[in-house]
């Protein structure tokens, strides 16, 4: 037996110019802010402040920053597909050799899902969940940092293959009988099945977190119709996440038994069956999508209600919604594949099911007119986002509704109007809704606002970027292009494909202007500062506390009279003027010490998931004793709590009146 | 002395409304989270199961469950599992009234009753194998040992988790922290006999029927 399994030099793919450029790319970045972080000395501060943090919003914000670095990666992926079909038109082979052009879109649609989209949600809703429902942190705050870093983890495996092997060829969701070992022999297929588990495992431990914190960890007097509608959403997502994540940890497992074991769950050989991954990955799959998309329904109805002075129009109705979706979302799986030949009436009725499921949403789009409607509304950044969002989501999901008949879904299969179609409601509705979250509560996180002038550039670029590069999709589906062609012959679609690109650099510009805000903002924090803590005269209990808030998160436990706690408490203090307010004696808080546990867990399953793709297994067996071990120190330790002096929340209070007074 | 409370004896009138009495207690946190744990472990059981029921047929000219599952070890097995949940809710018992000699016993017999199901369990799927019934010959195989091996899986990890709450009884004591450990174990081992239940229904007595 080889002592390193199947890993030698030949793994790095030193003859193909283009991976080594962007692996020393990815190399020289890493250097750079690792000796960023060494000429500052602030390796100690990161330990002890953010790496083993185990504060619900520093893990939020970790969670922000991996999905804004991941969307980099994945967009980088998206650039070079589309400058590929620009020009690989005719006798042309464009500049991409087809395995990594199949390598490209696989990750891509990978990492744009579970690296860019779910961290980024889990990340707003970490930092914003618990602040909404007046508490001081999620049920188990360890296994929240835990859940952080092993999808960090998987994000790492994830880059890892760009440098060291392969990654799938076999598209993001890797149907079998491709996937098998039998037609995907190289480790490709097995970065992404360990990538997924890995960090499908820190998800589903988020949702289990999240369902119990947002569940049982309500400020007094915050009963289910007095939380905001964020909190509603989440809600959802998690229990989504927390019915929906484990079907696919059980088919990737079984794919990862056919492909190291010899087992015949999918293979062509031995009974298997194809359509069985088929069906079990949209069981999770559809459900994924609304995963996705609630947290921003959630971000939107926050924004729009805030920066419209107005109580969201239709709460309730909104709630109803919220859980119908998160009920109806797994009765539609099937119209992934209506093509596999299921009888008339089975498609039919997926085919009604998913049409349905517009009913709910489109009630939610009335909600947030109406709320506008005869509001003051004060168009900034979120407010931006969020009426783009209207408008794309809106014909997105019309697409979608077509895609729902089956004959028609018989003609629009596989081809790349899906693509539009999906891109259409993922950027318009999950990205931009993440934009506004992103913009919206970026004060609460930090103390400063975003610079507007910057978000409104990156905005547009964006809003009119993703125009340009989508609406050709939808023609060339017609036209019959199918997706993921490295070249094709028929040179009357290369025109379209070139406007494709064309908005593809537009949204780039977009992405620049975004990073430049960020910059921007940074250096002119002093003259962004918000000292109030309430920058956009804000609705909900997050922005009764300071920006950002301390640890703790509020000197005392709130108490909820009604929906839009803060803004009736701000609007009955005005009212009565009352400046004698009893002095109130503040108390010790009981604080959760901050832990290794979730950074050093994520370490070894990194080890156990990089030795199993190599087939190392000793090292594996080093991984799984030292994973083990960690969770065995972490059980036996005696204090997992410390106290917070009263004195010190004193202090703090104090200074933080004082800012508000000024 | 039992910490149980009766909740008859409360006035109900004085409760606030549950939805708005804010956080719950640390306990409830607990075994809450724990709760949807074993929920989103029986969805993964349940893809597990629909794959089976795919797949029954798809032996692939190899042996159908009929010719391989031998009844009589199998009721033996259901027997010791379905008994060391009630040893264990005895141990629950024991906990509530902080009888360490009580626990200890239970735990011992809990776990001798789990290491013998798990026992039988590899014994029978050894025999498989050295009939050539390997999970590797047809898909209704794979798909069997991976259910079965699954749930024998978190037999397995009980097991050593039992062993870890022992000594962290022996090391600690009953504080707060080890009697929630104590709880989850207990959902956690009651929840292993309902998927067992279910196994016991959909492979071994549908996989004899004609």
């Amino acid at each position: 037996m080889n002592f390193l399994g199947k890993l030698d030099w030949n793994a790095i793919p030193l003859d193909q110019p283009i991976v080594m450029g962007a692996t020393a790319l990815m190399v020289l970045i890493v250097l750079v802010v690792f000796g960023f972080i060494t000429a500052k000395g602030a390796w100690l501060y990161l330990w002890r402040e953010w790496i083993t943090s185990v504060d619900h919003k520093r893990i939020g914000v970790m969670y922000c920053i991996l999905a804004l670095v991941m969307l980099l990666r994945g967009f980088s992926d998206a650039i070079m597909m589309r400058a590929q079909q620009a020009v690989a038109a005719g006798g042309a082979q464009g500049y991409l050799p087809p395995e990594h052009f199949d390598q490209i879109f696989s990750a891509h649609g990978t990492i744009m899902i579970f690296f860019m989209a779910m961290p980024f949600v889990v990340g707003i809703m970490n930092f914003a969940v618990p602040l909404q429902l007046g508490i001081r942190d999620v049920a188990f705050p360890t296994l929240n940092s835990v859940s952080f870093w092993l999808t960090a983890s998987g994000a790492l495996l994830i880059n890892l293959s760009l440098a060291v092997g392969e990654f799938s060829k076999a598209g993001w969701w890797g149907y079998p009988p491709l996937s098998e070992l039998q037609y995907s022999p190289g480790v490709g297929v097995d970065y992404y099945l360990w990538s997924l588990q890995i960090s499908g495992l820190g998800t589903l431990l988020a949702g289990i977190n999240f369902v119990t914190t947002i569940l049982k960890l309500r400020a007094p007097g915050m009963s289910y119709m007095r939380m905001p509608v964020f909190c509603w959403t989440s809600l959802a997502t998690n229990l989504l996440i927390v019915a929906a994540f484990p079907v696919l940890t059980a088919v990737l497992a079984m794919l990862l038994l056919d492909r190291y074991l010899g087992f015949h769950f999918f293979t062509n050989d031995g009974g298997g069956n194809q359509m069985l991954y088929a069906n079990l990955f949209w069981v999770w799959g559809h459900p994924e999508v609304y995963i996705l998309v609630l947290p921003a329904f959630g971000i939107f109805s926050e924004v729009i209600a805030t920066f419209s002075g107005k109580p969201l129009f239709g709460y309730r109705s909104m709630v109803a919604a919220t859980m119908a979706i998160c009920v109806l979302s797994f009765l539609v799986w099937l119209h992934h594949f209506f093509t596999m030949g299921a009888s008339a009436n089975v498609n039919g009725f997926f085919g009604v099911m998913s049409m349905i499921i517009a009913l709910p949403t489109g009630a939610k789009i009335f909600n947030w007119l109406f709320t506008m409607y005869g509001g003051r509304v004060r168009f900034e950044v979120p407010v931006l986002w969020s009426i783009g969002f209207m408008v794309t989501f809106v014909i997105g999901g019309m697409t979608g509704v077509l895609h729902a008949v089956p004959p028609a879904d018989f003609q629009l299969h596989n081809s790349v109007f899906l693509i539009a179609h999906f891109h259409n409601v993922i950027i318009g509705g999950v990205v931009f809704g993440l934009m506004a979250g992103y913009n919206y509560w970026f004060p609460k996180a930090f103390g400063f606002k975003l610079d507007e002038r910057w978000g409104r550039a990156s905005f547009w670029c964006w809003l009119v970027g993703f125009y340009i590069a989508f609406m050709p999709l939808y023609w060339l589906g017609l036209m019959g292009m199918t997706r993921r062609m490295q070249h094709y012959d028929n040179l009357s679609w290369q025109p379209w494909l070139i406007v494709a690109a064309i908005g593809t650099a537009i949204i780039l510009v977009g992405i620049v202007c975004q990073v430049v805000q960020l910059v921007v903002s940074i250096r002119s924090r002093e003259k962004l500062r918000d000292v109030t803590g309430d920058p956009w005269d804000g609705r909900t209990l997050e922005w009764a506390t300071a920006s950002p808030p301390p640890a703790w998160n509020f000197a005392f436990q709130p108490k909820v009279a009604g929906l839009d706690a803060f803004w009736n408490v701000k609007h009955r203090a005005q009212a009565t003027k009352d400046e004698s307010t009893p002095a109130r004696k503040y108390e010790p808080v009981e604080m959760p010490k901050n832990s290794a546990t979730g950074f050093v867990t994520a370490f070894f399953a990194v080890v156990i998931g990089f030795a199993l793709i190599w087939h190392i297994w000793w090292l594996a067996s080093v991984g799984v004793f030292g994973a083990f071990a960690t969770f065995l120190a972490f059980s036996f330790r005696r204090h997992s709590e410390f106290e917070v002096p009263a004195e010190q929340i004193a202090r703090f209070e104090r200074a933080h009146q004082a800012g508000v007074a000024a | 002395m039992n910490i149980a409370v009766a909740i008859d004896q409360v006035p109900q009138r004085a409760l606030p409304i549950a939805s708005e009495a804010g956080p719950a207690p640390k306990r409830i946190v607990v075994a809450y989270g724990f709760w949807i744990f074993l929920l989103s472990d029986i969805v993964m059981f349940a893809a597990l199961f629909a794959s089976y029921a795919v797949l029954v047929r798809s032996t692939a000219g190899g042996p159908t469950g009929a010719q391989l599952f031998n009844q009589g070890t199998v009721a033996i097995e259901t027997a010791c599992l379905l008994v060391s949940s009630y040893t264990c809710g005895l141990m629950a018992l024991a906990i509530n009234s902080r009888n360490r000699l009580g626990t200890y016993l239970g735990a011992l017999i809990t776990f001798a009753l789990g290491a013998a199901f798990l026992t039988l369990e590899l014994r029978e799927f050894a025999e498989m194998i050295a009939i050539g019934a390997t999970p590797q010959r047809s898909a209704f195989l794979s798909a069997f040992f991976t259910l079965v091996g699954c749930h024998g899986l978190h037999v397995t990890l009980g097991l050593i988790w039992l062993i870890v709450m022992m000594v962290q009884v022996a090391v600690f004591g009953f504080v707060a922290r080890v009697q929630h450990r104590l709880l989850c174990f207990s959902l956690f081992w009651h929840a292993l006999d309902i998927v067992w239940v279910g196994v016991f229904t959909v492979v071994y007595l549908m996989g004899v029927s004609p």
